[in-house]
């Protein structure tokens, strides 16, 4: 229990950018998920099922808070741009190659990452904390939030792109941007 | 310093990388990109940045954790907790 709780807080919060909310959400979902269990149809697909109900609680949150209103991205704003140096195209992109593949995440890129998340529009967010946080399928994403597959794959696109620009932002504030030296 | 535009291909490969790197696309259009990027060092420097970006999501630990439940709402959840149990002993 403490586990999924956990994991529904975390969601909510990131959500909600509340922790009061968050803890309420994650209660709430508990409750509703002990509840209806026995509604539940494919007991091999809890986890999305358990998102929705979170998902839904925390739109319930929403509404009684003030409304942001949604927000769309462009696919066009995360190209990057490039110039010609040495008779060599080169991306205006920081270095990524320093970037450690197998450890923990250390604090500073660990809130890097947070923050770059939590400025997401809502509506993509939600997305990229269930396709690749909690790497839900694109299907079970879908599910719980009441979209297509396709606009599933779109807003992941466009959510991973507005959070590699963060971050790449942060990798060049650091002087690892390419030609800068 | 001169200005580069990208070319046609390197904005197909743009739209769907995340396609290709969840393995969602259909292999003619895998091969395609991968043609691409076999040749255009940009589009790989663009793509490993992007597929980082999607391995530190799936690295990413939350520290914060949610409080300890207070003792009504701990009663009310074990409550309805036990009563779930008992209602799937039930079941045929």
């Amino acid at each position: 229990m403490e586990h999924f709780r956990a994991k529904i807080f975390h969601y909510s919060w990131l959500m909600c950018g509340q922790r009061e909310d968050a803890e309420e959400v994650a209660q709430e979902t508990l409750l509703k998920v002990f509840e209806s269990f026995g509604h539940l149809r494919e007991p091999e697909r809890v986890r999305p099922w358990v998102f929705r109900i979170a998902r839904n609680e925390c739109l319930m949150k929403r509404r009684k808070s003030v409304f942001a209103p949604a927000k769309e991205l462009s696919l066009d704003q995360f190209l990057p741009a490039q110039d010609q140096r040495d008779g060599r195209v080169q991306l205006q992109i920081a270095d990524w190659s320093g970037l450690p593949e197998d450890q923990v995440l250390n604090a500073e890129l660990r809130a890097e990452l947070q923050r770059a998340i939590g400025e997401l529009p809502e509506n993509y967010r939600t997305v990229i904390l269930l396709r690749d946080i909690e790497e839900l399928s694109t299907q079970e994403t879908a599910h719980i939030l009441d979209l297509s597959d396709d606009v599933v794959k779109t807003r992941l696109h466009r959510a991973r792109l507005a959070v590699r620009e963060k971050l790449d932002g942060y990798l060049g504030g650091r002087g690892e941007h390419h030609g800068n030296a | 310093m001169e200005t580069h535009e990208h070319s046609e291909t390197c904005r197909e490969v743009f739209a769907l990388l995340s396609e290709y790197l969840n393995l969602e696309l259909p292999p003619d259009a895998c091969r395609e990109i991968e043609q691409h990027l076999a040749g255009c060092a940009p589009c790989v420097e663009f793509a490993e940045s992007l597929r980082k970006t999607v391995e530190l999501c799936r690295r990413y630990q939350p520290t914060e954790l949610p409080g300890p439940l207070g003792q009504t709402a701990r009663a009310q959840l074990l409550e309805a907790y036990q009563k779930m149990l008992a209602a799937r002993r039930a079941a045929p």
